[in-house]
């Protein structure tokens, strides 16, 4: 367990520092996502210490976005402002994006 | 009696408080969920969220004191998002047969996704941080929030935003594919994952394994290419 979260950890630090020193606008944990990703290819094979940590850990992912959704309470008045343009933004927007990515699947598969 | 309030008012201000009392929420809320027969509309980040907003309205407590505690859990998102490539691993003979596709889809859902909402978010007058919020709304959470960081956004709004975005994609996606006449179980689950990252994932799960490592796959791809393309694309258009 220690030695997936380690793992892990190692990944995202040295994502952070090629995001520091190409001064990128990528977040770095997506970097570390890419050299983890090329780390398993290069391997070859899965690592099951790593496996094993990150089902686990991955089970459970919603648990860490509530902290920062939390953070709502802090623009309810924004959020009464321009409730009309956050909706139909919203609404308009998953819909295209559910025909399109749907379609293109469906059209380019054939 | 006065010492009773004294006593929640000092707890009201530790961190160890706010830090219980958001996994007490989280698991009240699967609790719900799941007793509501996994309805896609009571997702459990929707209702841990509502729970803890109420809690925080009735005791009066800042959102700045609750999160010295909520940041334990908010700074896992970053091993989190790293995490992501072990199933994105596990997909790799699909991505090898059948990368182009799969790039093309998760490509044109998620730009679509993001210029739709921005223009009609800025037609209609929304703020910058809401108009960040809806650039990165669409991503699985820890990559829409490591690009609300980049972006000078507001985290909180953005994540409140991800989270309803997944609940109506999640909820959404079924009904329309099946007013397309769609089917087949890895487009569902590729496009739950585009458009609804985590949440989306999760239901896909419900339809059976191929369903849910599409859509697995989906929101991996979908996350890296916004990741790395929407800042490029916002700074070429001047956004950024």
């Amino acid at each position: 367990m220690i030695e997936g979260l380690i793992k892990l950890l190692a990944f995202q630090v040295a994502g952070e520092a090629i995001v520091f020193l190409l001064a990128v606008p990528i977040p770095g944990a997506v970097v570390g996502m890419a050299l983890l990703f090329l780390y398993l290819v290069v391997r070859g094979r899965e690592d099951p210490g790593l496996d094993t940590f990150t089902t686990a850990f991955l089970r459970h992912l919603s648990l860490l976005f509530v902290p920062a959704a939390v953070g709502i309470v802090a623009h309810l008045d924004r959020i009464a402002d321009e409730w009309a343009a956050i909706a139909v933004a919203l609404l308009a927007s998953t819909i295209t994006a559910i025909a399109a990515t749907a379609a293109t699947l469906r059209w380019l598969k054939r | 009696m006065s010492s009773v309030v004294s006593v929640f008012q000092y707890l009201g201000g530790l961190p160890v408080t706010w830090l219980l009392t958001t996994l007490i929420a989280y698991r009240l809320a699967l609790a719900v969920h799941q007793r509501c027969g996994n309805s896609a509309w009571l997702h459990p980040v929707a209702v841990a969220t509502l729970l803890l907003v109420a809690l925080l309205l009735l005791t009066g407590v800042d959102y700045a004191t609750y999160f010295e505690g909520g940041r334990y859990i908010h700074m896992l998102l970053g091993p989190a998002t790293v995490a992501l490539a072990v199933p994105l691993y596990h997909q790799l003979a699909r991505l090898r047969r059948d990368w182009a596709v799969l790039l093309a889809g998760a490509l044109i859902g998620s730009a679509l996704a993001v210029m739709v909402a921005m223009i009609l978010a800025g037609w209609l007058g929304a703020s910058r941080p809401t108009l960040v919020a809806m650039a990165a709304k669409s991503v699985t959470m820890p990559i829409a929030l490591g690009l609300t960081e980049k972006l000078d956004g507001v985290v909180s709004l953005t994540s409140a935003l991800v989270m309803l975005t997944g609940i109506l994609g999640g909820a959404l996606t079924q009904p329309l594919l099946g007013l397309m006449r769609i089917r087949e179980a890895h487009v569902i689950g590729f496009t739950l994952g585009v458009v609804a990252h985590g949440i989306g994932t999760a239901r896909a799960l419900q339809g059976g394994q191929e369903m849910g490592a599409f859509a697995g796959l989906a929101m991996g791809l979908a996350g890296l290419l916004t990741a790395l393309l929407l800042p490029i694309c916002l700074r070429l258009a001047g956004f950024a």
